[in-house]
Formats: structure tokens, sequence, C-alpha cells
């Protein structure tokens, strides 16, 4: 290996550049600067050669080769269309055959203006066409799925979208199909084309063939003024650009950034926008007054707010920060709680989280990449990568699409541990085990007991990365994943779910910890922060987030702060959360009216994503800025803002008075928090949880454990939402709304055997206290044996507002006869 | 005056040569224990030195293909047998696998030896249920001899053969599109390298043998080097098999050394002209081989010859046209089958193809344009060596040999408002 050249040298048009062995002479070029046509070709996907555009003259070769599969050898002289006769005309003629049978609509087509196809038949095109035969005609456009529409006249078959779906997603069910003049892109007659992934066939398309719904006759590619973003649908952190057009946000791209999504993004993050212009979008502020709404004034609004927590202040406040907030929001809400409420009542968990959970949550506080934090591009290079309790394709695609890189193409052994690893299981291990049981099996796989665990075990380079899902936190699953790391001394990162989460818990949006990840509990961090912002910090342990909503529907909270908090489905069960509601004096930052903000006694019109200026970070600890891509809408403002004109009202200078001021105190937590692991008892990333964090009860017993045998007919309930579900962050996505599968009960096959229960058939599914629903029966492997998945959050069974966010149940199943008609 | 010789149609003519224990009077699977006898490496090298050329097209030498099988790579070595016979005008290897399917059987089984190959296909054109059957008959009666199986004739050589028909798909003669498609896959070419040698079938190593070239391998065996080179030239040695077809009197399969002038094989073998016609145009070795004139008939029939005649050896299908063949309707004839069979995989073959046939239709039907010649030139400048595969490269042989030689006929399939050869206009359809 160490014999091989580190680099050869190859001439390109005369100058001369070294460049890594392997490199194919289209990439060589680029790095001159010289762009050689092409359609099929593209960096992440295999080379194929198919378009034949990109012909370039390789002196001493017959032919013209084609620059995307030609391999640079040393000493190899390439001259492209700059300097070749031979090339130039070669793309000419090639260009011509392209053009024959393409059709005239550019001017209607949703690819002109952005269209290499356009592009390089006005620079390099002929004039006129000699084809005068009849061209190709097919029916246009078809709609091979919800989000994707095909017109096979355009197409130019380079076979991007197909071998994106084979190669990178994973998802067969697009191909080409006939052959010849007739070779056409399809998909299977009774197979759909259903994939997390498929608005990226949709922005690979070099030609007008593949078109998505929402942007269809939209607009003019350069009518659009574009932002660069940050997603925030999930943590997987996907670099986004904006497109829009007139205030309105006509579509959203994924942008290159080959250390986190590389090109790609998934469809709920690609077309989840339109809720900007939902009808339920709150634009003014509310107020509550004879128990219905009515609109204010900024002012009144903030007055009466300020004048309900004085009035409620002293039965205590609770802020609850969503999870789909930035990190100068969360960092804001939590000092707005500290400092001028005097609270350490602050959360940005709708779940509960045992001591060992938070404490393994903890260690990744305020760490990032820098920091030795587990990245994208380090699961590529693992020895072996440990998933617990995370189904990455519904929850983080994009790192399910990294895992799949780093299992497929790198070979990486993959090991899940949970009760519903999902499509993980096409190229991992699975260690299925029932909720609460993860704990036990991770330990074994500690002990490298079982075939996953001989795959730890074994020797490599590397190192083994565990990646645990918010699921855990309550079942010992993320305490024991972040011990594993330990063990096995390798490396440990939380994924949680929604974007805000791990920047809520880098900045202390958390009722046990403060920026940086520090601990509440220690009285000399606390005065060390405290000097920072001028104020005396509240040394009493705060509530979590599901604990405040208990309080104050005990009527022991008088006020409850939701910033982007959907109390009823999020914090439920519903009654519960309704009289929370009821009880306490609410004040809701929001950007839509729902069955929470509706009951609130003060609503205030939040920004929404494509307005809002910050950063997320995600699941790796990378921040990242997203950036204003639309006018705010109305009235409303950033939620950061807001916390700093309430804490006015209160007498209290936050002395947050733009995005710089923030963003310069978020750095200096960072800063000081790395400062002191070196001297204060920080443990090591993958390190054994300590007892760093001194909130809730002592470390030690999980919240639920593994579950004893039980002969009671009865299946443990696994419940999360799916990629796509009835988010509010969803509405009017109407092409996602028509994919989102609704509530169904996914059983196991020997489950499902045992209970007569046939695929399709319906199902009673009885939650216990009078619960029950109906739903349709999936029978897949996916779900571990003696579980029962239903998803948490469809359109027709917001799960949670009837069984509260994490609930540890056992369910009955059972058949439903068929009523005759 | 070259004889033709009797290596391969040696058993032609006796109608029980399909049955086994004939064949085995006949001296069939004679070559078995005298290449168990020798290492498989010595076998390599006496077809290296015989300087046997694959008989599929290309002419590549058998012995080095062989020897670029990779080793030591933990999988197995596969023999694919290209049974794939499709190329216009080329109907040698199904009279062979016909009338003596087991040469092929027994070539198989020493050319399997000699690459150390355990598991051998053969790919069998789909359409071709006649040879196909009688194939698959031959296999199974050598299972039930013990010269298939586990320790064939108590050599310790193990060697197992599937018998795969394909779908119908000219592509698939192609040596990757074969692959894939025995894989399961789609039947399209793919990217070299990995050549087949290093990773073929199954991701192992893999070599694509024609019939013909297999089936000549017992034959060097039995009859040694100089034998085999006592026939044909230095550079293209022993005896091969010419599928004669059109407008002659005795078409047929005949087999001649290598290097034989074209005048014997057409005039000579297959009897001339019918009906006292005169020759317009032959082509050498199928369709995807320019066609060549009365003036070349002195052309030796080997790689080398032909070549310098401007053309290609390819299958020695020779395609024989006499003075009454239209050769826009000839070219139109190819160019169909050609955009037919195209894949799609790649833009110059799938547009072009479908192009030149739009336009030789028109040609032929009255709706001739002056500028068509010209278009028809350039497209095939735009194919030619610019297409995927070798596919592409042969659809342009007819087109480009015909405005070569017969240009004039295309001008005046133009000024003349369509085609002069009588028939035309019922036998071709508008475009």
């Amino acid at each position: 290996m160490s014999d091989r050249p580190t680099t050869v040298k190859v001439t390109i048009d005369g100058q001369e550049l070294e460049v890594r062995p392997g490199t194919l002479v289209i990439r060589a070029a680029e790095q001159l600067g010289t762009i050689v046509p092409r359609f099929c070709d593209h960096r992440l996907l295999a080379p194929l050669g198919a378009c034949r555009q990109c012909l370039v003259e390789v002196v001493g070769q017959r032919k013209p080769l084609t620059a995307c599969t030609t391999t640079v050898t040393d000493g190899m002289e390439v001259k492209t269309q700059v300097t070749s006769e031979v090339a130039r005309a070669g793309q000419e003629g090639n260009l011509e055959l392209l053009l024959i049978n393409h059709p005239l609509d550019c001017p209607m087509c949703d690819k002109g203006g952005e269209c290499p196809l356009q592009d390089q038949t006005l620079a390099h095109g002929p004039g006129e066409t000699r084809f005068v035969e009849t061209k190709r005609h097919y029916e246009k456009p078809i709609k091979i799925s919800e989000t994707v529409l095909l017109d096979r006249e355009r197409c130019v078959l380079c076979a991007r979208c197909t071998r994106f779906s084979s190669e990178i997603a994973g998802d067969p069910f697009i191909e080409l199909f006939e052959r010849g003049a007739l070779e056409q892109v399809a998909i299977y007659e009774d197979e759909p084309y259903q994939s997390n992934y498929s608005g990226n066939v949709v922005q690979i398309c070099p030609v007008g063939a593949l078109t998505s719904p929402s942007y269809r006759f939209q607009a003019r590619p350069f009518d659009l003024s574009s932002t660069d973003a940050v997603c925030n649908h999930c943590a997987a952190g996907c670099n986004l650009r904006i497109d829009a057009r007139r205030g309105m946000v006509t579509r959203e791209l994924a942008r290159d950034n080959d250390e986190v999504n590389e090109a790609w993004n998934c469809d709920r993050g690609r077309y989840g926008f339109a809720y900007a212009q939902s009808p339920q979008r709150v634009l003014i502020p509310h107020l509550s007054e004879d128990g219905k709404l009515r609109t204010a004034a900024w002012s009144e609004a903030l007055r009466r707010a300020a004048d309900g927590i004085g009035a409620a202040k002293a039965k205590g406040v609770g802020v609850l920060v969503g999870g789909h907030l930035t990190d100068q929001d969360a960092y804001a809400l939590q000092k707005l709680a500290r400092v001028a409420l005097g609270t350490n009542n602050v959360d940005a968990r709708t779940w509960p989280e045992d001591t060992g959970g938070a404490a393994a949550a903890a260690q990744v506080a305020g760490r990032g990449p820098e920091d030795g934090m587990p990245t994208y591009r380090d699961l590529e290079a693992a020895r072996a990568v440990v998933v617990v309790d995370l189904d990455p394709h519904e929850e983080s695609p994009i790192l399910w699409l990294r895992l799949r890189k780093a299992a497929v193409r790198r070979g990486v052994p993959v090991v899940a541990v949970g009760s519903r690893p999902g499509r993980l299981a096409e190229f991992a291990t699975v260690v299925a085990t029932r909720p609460g049981g993860q704990a036990e099996a991770l330990q074994r796989l500690g002990r490298g007991e079982g075939d996953a665990g001989k795959l730890l075990s074994g020797e490599g380079d590397g190192d083994v990365i565990v990646l645990a899902g918010w699921r855990g936190g309550a079942t010992g699953g993320l305490a024991a994943a972040a011990e594993l790391a330990s063990t096995l001394g390798g490396r440990f990162a939380w994924v949680p779910r929604r974007a805000g989460d791990r920047g809520a818990l880098d900045v202390g949006a958390r009722p046990d910890l403060l920026p940086g990840g520090r601990p509440v509990a220690d009285a000399a961090v606390r005065s060390e922060l405290g000097e920072a912002w001028g104020a005396e910090l509240p040394e009493a342990p705060g509530l979590d987030g599901p604990a405040m909503v208990a309080a104050a529907a005990a009527g022991e909270l008088g006020v409850l702060i939701l910033a982007g908090v959907d109390l009823v489905r999020d914090h439920g069960p519903r009654e519960l959360a309704e009289q929370a509601l009821e009880r306490a004096f609410v004040i809701a930052v929001d950007h839509e009216v729902n069955d929470t903000t509706s009951q609130a006694d003060v609503l205030l019109p939040g920004v929404v994503h494509a307005e809002t200026e910050g950063t997320f970070t995600d699941w790796e600890g990378r921040a990242q800025a997203t950036h204003r891509a639309i006018p705010v809408g109305g009235a409303a403002q950033d939620i950061w803002d807001l916390a700093d004109q309430l804490a006015v009202r209160l007498g209290v200078d936050l002395g947050l008075h733009g995005m710089d001021r923030i963003t310069a105190e978020t750095k200096l937590f960072r800063k000081r928090a790395r400062a002191a692991a070196a001297t204060e008892p920080h443990p090591p990333l993958g390190g054994p949880p300590t007892g760093r964090v001194a909130a809730g009860e002592p470390a030690g017993e999980p919240l639920s454990t593994a579950p004893e045998e039980q002969d009671d007919d009865g299946l443990d309930l696994v419940t999360y939402p799916l990629l796509l579900d009835g988010a509010s962050m969803l509405a009017r996505a109407s092409d996602l709304n028509r994919e989102t599968p609704g509530a169904f009960v996914e059983l196991h096959p020997d489950d499902a055997a045992q209970l007569g229960l046939a695929d399709g058939a319906a199902a009673e599914v009885d939650f216990g206290e009078d619960r029950t629903a109906r739903l349709p029966v999936r029978v897949a492997p996916t779900v571990a044996p003696g579980c029962a998945f239903v998803p948490a959050n469809q359109p027709d069974l917001a799960l949670r507002a009837l069984l509260g966010p994490a609930p540890a149940l056992r369910v009955k199943v059972s058949a439903v006869e068929e009523a005759a008609a | 005056m070259t004889d033709q010789v009797k290596v391969l149609t040696s058993r032609w003519g006796d109608n029980r040569a399909h049955e086994i224990d004939h064949f085995g009077e006949l001296d069939g699977y004679a070559s078995l224990d005298a290449a168990f006898e020798k290492s498989p490496e010595d076998l390599v090298q006496l077809v290296k030195d015989a300087g046997l050329r694959g008989r599929g097209g290309a002419g590549f030498p058998t012995g080095m293909k062989w020897g670029f099988l990779a080793k030591g790579t933990g999988k197995p070595t596969y023999l694919v047998v290209n049974a794939d016979e499709s190329e216009p005008g080329t109907f040698k290897d199904m009279e062979l696998l016909e009338r003596d399917p087991h040469a092929l059987v027994e070539g198989v089984i020493v050319s399997s030896y000699a690459i150390g190959c355990r598991n051998a296909f053969i790919y069998l054109r789909g359409e071709c249920g006649w040879p196909g059957r009688r194939l698959q008959a031959a296999i199974d009666a050598a299972y039930d001899k013990g010269l298939l199986g586990r320790d064939i004739k108590g050599s310790g050589f193990d060697l197992d053969v599937v018998l795969h028909r394909g779908a119908g798909a000219y592509i698939c003669g192609e040596e990757t599109a074969l692959l894939s498609s025995l894989e399961g896959q789609r039947g399209q070419p793919k990217l070299r390298p990995p050549f087949p040698a290093v990773e073929g079938l199954y991701r192992a190593p893999t070599t694509v043998n024609n019939v013909e070239t297999v089936a000549t391998v017992p034959w060097i065996i039995r009859k040694g080097v100089d034998w085999f080179r006592s026939m044909g030239s230095e550079k293209s040695p022993g005896p091969k098999l010419f599928s004669v077809s059109g407008d002659v009197v005795n078409p047929g399969n005949f087999e001649f050394p290598l290097g034989v002038p074209a005048r014997e094989v057409i005039l000579g073998a297959a009897g001339g002209l019918r009906d006292g016609k005169t020759l317009k145009a032959w082509t050498p070795g199928g369709s995807s081989t320019p066609m060549l004139t009365a003036d070349h008939l002195d052309t030796p029939m080997d790689f080398e010859g032909i070549t310098a005649a401007g053309s290609l050896l390819g299958t020695a299908a020779v395609m024989v046209f006499s003075e009454d063949v239209c050769m826009v309707r000839a070219c139109l004839n190819f160019t169909e089958f050609y955009a037919h069979e195209s894949c799609g995989k790649c833009t110059p073959c799938r547009e072009g193809t479908d192009w030149m046939r739009k336009i030789l239709g028109r040609l032929e039907t009255g709706q001739g344009r002056p500028d068509d010649m010209d278009t028809l030139k350039d497209i095939c400048d735009s194919i030619f060596g610019r297409s995927f595969c070798a596919l592409g490269d042969g659809a342009t042989s007819p087109v480009v040999s015909a405005l070569k030689f017969f240009r004039d006929e295309f001008d005046e399939h133009v000024s003349g408002g369509g085609c002069p050869f009588p028939g035309a206009r019922v036998t071709v359809a508008a475009h």
C-alpha cells in the first residue's frame, strides 16, 4: 500500500496538475476550472458513461474517451473541448442526438433557466435542427409518486434518478424499462415508488423530466432569491437552499455539504415549508378575553404577559422550550427563566428522562466535532457503529443514508439495538429488545456476547461509535449506551429527534444544566455564570418538562411560558394538558393557532423557519447558521427577542439586544465549559455516567426496567413519530400529507400469527383505561417480537394526546369482526 | 484452390452424432484423457501456442484471455460460453449445437479444466429452442455417463454445467451485458475495467468464450499445435466455420482454413450467385462488418486480410447481395435491426440508430432530401467510436460502407422520388 504513489501527474489542455491516483478525468479538469459537459455524471454516484456528453481526447488513444469514466494515469495528456477539435466535435455531435427527440418546451419547462441541456445547447448547440421526423411522444407528465412527476419526453436517460435510488437510498422501485429509443424511466405497476428521499431525484435530474408538484409552474429560477439555510425538521443538520419569490418560499433544495448531508436531504425537509402560509398562522398578538382570543397590539400583549407573570409568579413559573427553536432562542429562554424569573424550571424535553439518561445526554452537552464528538464522516471510518433506540430512517433520515453508505460501501458493521430498528435492518445486525430491555442487551454486547457482540469486540481500525436516540432516556437505554461506548473505548453521541433538542441541551435549556452542559448543582459554577450574567442564579433544582405540566395541572405552577410547544399534542394526556392550560397563566409564543395556543392567555406570534436567523446544532454538536429567506410574516418576532423584551417588562435587562450578543455569550460559555472540563470532573466522552448531574433522584434505577415475562396476552407498546406525521410544520405540504401513512399497528410476524391477524386486517388496540383505537394491521419483522408499534402523531390518531409523551404500557391487540354490510 | 476441411464439421454428416454413445464411437470425448494427463497450466500454454483466436467476432487470442484470469482471489473462476448467436447472417453455432452438441460439452469440460472452473454456464439465445433442447439432452447424457459432475473419469476434477436461455436481446452477446443478464440483471453493457477476467460473473474471475472457440479446443488437445497451425496463416491459424447466405445457389455453413479467399467461399463452396446474377456486395462477418464488393473477392478471409480490405472478419458470416438488391433497403433492414436491438443505455446508439432508421425509411419511400446522405454520415460519425459498446460501431458499418460504394443509389432515391428497385413501396412501411 505504502509503495503506491500518492499523486499522479496529468496534463489537461496544456496545464499540468497533480491529483490522487484513481481521480476521474472529469474531476481533475474541475480542479482546473474546466467543466466538461455532462449529464449522467454525478460526483456521488458511481461512474456510468451512458450519456457520452463528456467526450475528451486523450493523447495516444484511438477514440475519444468519456471523462467521467476514465481515471487519470501518470503522464496522461488530456485535451478537452477547450483545446481539442475531436472533443468539441464529439460533444456537439452528441448534443445533436440528445436534442432530436427533446421537446422544445423550454418556455414552459420548470427547468428552463437552470437546465444543463439548455445551457449547453445555447453555448454549443446547433442553431437549427436537421431532424425533420416526428419526435417521440409519451403521455406527460405521469405521476410516479405524490412528490414526483415524470415527463418522459424530456428525459435524457442519464439514470441519475435510478442510480440514486439504488446506490444511495436503497429504494428500488424506480427503474429503466424497455430498450433502444423506447427506453424510459418507470415504476413497477404494483409497487409504488415510495421513498423518504424522492425529492433528491428531482434535484439531480439534469433536465426537466422529473419535477415536483409543489414547485411545478410556480417560478422561474432567475426570479428566485436564494438563501442558505439549515433544516429544522430533525437533528440531522441538513444544509438547505431556500428559494423564495415575492416573499414566499417556492421551494427548498439540499445544499452541498460533504461533512453533513453530502448533497441530499429528505422529503420532509424539502417539502415541509408551506405551513408559513397556513390559515392557522398567527401574525399578530392575541389576548384571551371572555374565553376567546382577540387581537392586540404588541405593547398591550407584553404588558398583559408581564402583569400575568407578576400576579402568579409566587406559585412558580415554568418555561417550556420547543423542539424546533434555534440555539439562540433556547439560550434566551433559559436566561429569561434563570435571570428574570429566578427559576431552573426550563426544559425542552417532552419526555421523562431518568438520572442515568440525563447524565448520558449531559456528557455531550456543549461538545462538538472539535471536542472529539463523532461525526458523519467518522461513521464511514468506524470499526463498528451501534445504534440504540433509534429508527434513523424515520427519525434522522440523512443519518440513515450515511449509515447505509458506511455499511454497504465501506463494510462498517452496524448493530441496531431496540424495539423497532425499522429499515436499519436492511444492513444492520439487529438485537431486538422489548422496551426496557435495551440496557441488558447493551451490557451483553459490552461483554462480547452473541454475533453482534463479536462484531464489536473484533480487532480493526477506527473506533466503535455508539449512537443513542432520545427514546432510551427513561428506560435505561441511553445510560447503557454511553456505558457501552466507555466499555469498548469508543465514542458516544446522543441523537435527538428534533432540530432544537441538541442546541437546547448545549445552552442549558434544561432544569439540571447551565450553558455548556455545566451542572446547576455546582455552587462554583452557579456563581461563575451568575457573575457573567450579573445575577444570582437559583439553586433549587428545576422541574423537567413532564413535571412542569403535572405541576401546572395540579395548580402548583402559576405561569407557563410555552415557546413553540403544543402542550395538548405533545405533553398529553389531553386532560392533563388542558388542566394545566386552564389552571396556569399561559403565555404562548407560536406561529399557529392550535388546541394549545387557542387556550393561552397571551398568544404572541413567532417567526417560522424561513424567517429565522440563527444556528441549529445537529446531533454531532455542529452548530450551523440558518438565514432569513423571506420577510417576517405580519407582526411576528424572533423568539429570542421576545424573551429579551419580556424580561425588560419584568424590569430585568438580559442584555440580549441582538444575535451577535447571544452568539458571543454562547461561544463564551462553550469556551469556559471546555476550559472547566480540564479541571472539573468532566467525564470523558463515552465515559460512564457520573453523578455530575445532581437534579432529580439519585443515579441508579432507571424509571422503567426490563419487563418481566408477562402472561397477560398483551404486547409492549412502542411508539414514536414517523417522518411523515401530523406535525404542524407539515401543514399545507399537501403532497407529503397524501403520503402520510395514517395510524396503524405493526406486529412481528410471530405475534401476528398468534393473534390470527394478517397484514391489512383490522384490529382493535386496547391501551387500557377505556382507551381504544381501531387500526389497520401491518405485519413486519422490523418490530421486535412481543411489541406492538403504533406511530405517535398521525393525523387520524394523536397518540400522545391520548396516552402522554412516553407511555410505557401493555396493549392488547385483537381482531375486529367485520360487520356485515 | 483451398479445400474445405472437416474438423468442427467432421461429424455433421452423421445424423446420430448427438447421441452420446455414438458420439463416443466417433472419437468424442477422446480429448478428456489427454487433457487430464496435462496440468491446467500446460493446457493454457497449448492453446496459446496453437494461436487459437476467439471465433465470436473480435478474434482475441483465447489462450491469452485465459491467462488474464485473476488468480488467488478466493473466489471461483467461471467459464461462460457465449451461445447467444444473434449477429444477422450468422448461424454457425446453432448448426453446431443441433448436429454435434457433445462437441461443445467436450470443449466445456477441457476448457474448464484448463482454467480451473468448477461451474460453467452456457448462455444460449432464447429463441433457439431446438439447439437448446439438443444441448440440454447432451448435458444430461454427459452427467449420466459421469462426464460431468463429481470426479470426472477418475481425474478428481468436478464440473457442473448450467444451460441458461436468454430472453432475446442482441446486446446480450456483448460479454458484460451477457453476464449482467445471466445474473438476472438488466442486459446492458457495463464499464470495463473491471474486466470479466478480474470481476465478471458474480464479481468473480470469468472468461467468456464463443461456442465455436470452445468446441475447437478439444481438437487442439487431441491433434496438437502443429496440426492446428497447418491450417490458416501465422496470425490466424486453424479451421473456421463460414456461414454463407443471401443470393447464392448453395447457402449454408462451410469449414475452411482461415485465410481462404472470399472467392472460393462465395463462388466456390456456395455455388456462386443464383440465376446468373452478378455480385453487388457482401459482408465478410455479419451485418456489423462493413460491406465489400466484387472487387474484394480475392481477399484472404482471416482477421488480417479482411481488416486490410477495410472491413472485419467478425463471425465470418458472409451475406451475399446480387445486383437486384437495393442498398438503401438493405441498410434500412439492417438499421431497423440495430434500432430495435439498441439497449438504450448510451445516447449515440439509442438516438442515432433510431434517427438513421427514420431517414432511411424516408429515402426508401420517396421522402428523401438531398442532404440526408450527409446527415447519415454525420450520425455515423457521432456513433462510431463514441457509443458505450461495439453495438453502436456495428450499426454504422452497413450505412458507411453502402454510402462509400453505392452513393449513387442513395442519390437516385432522392432524385427519382423513391426506390428504383421493384417491390420497394409494398415492402417498406412509412416511417
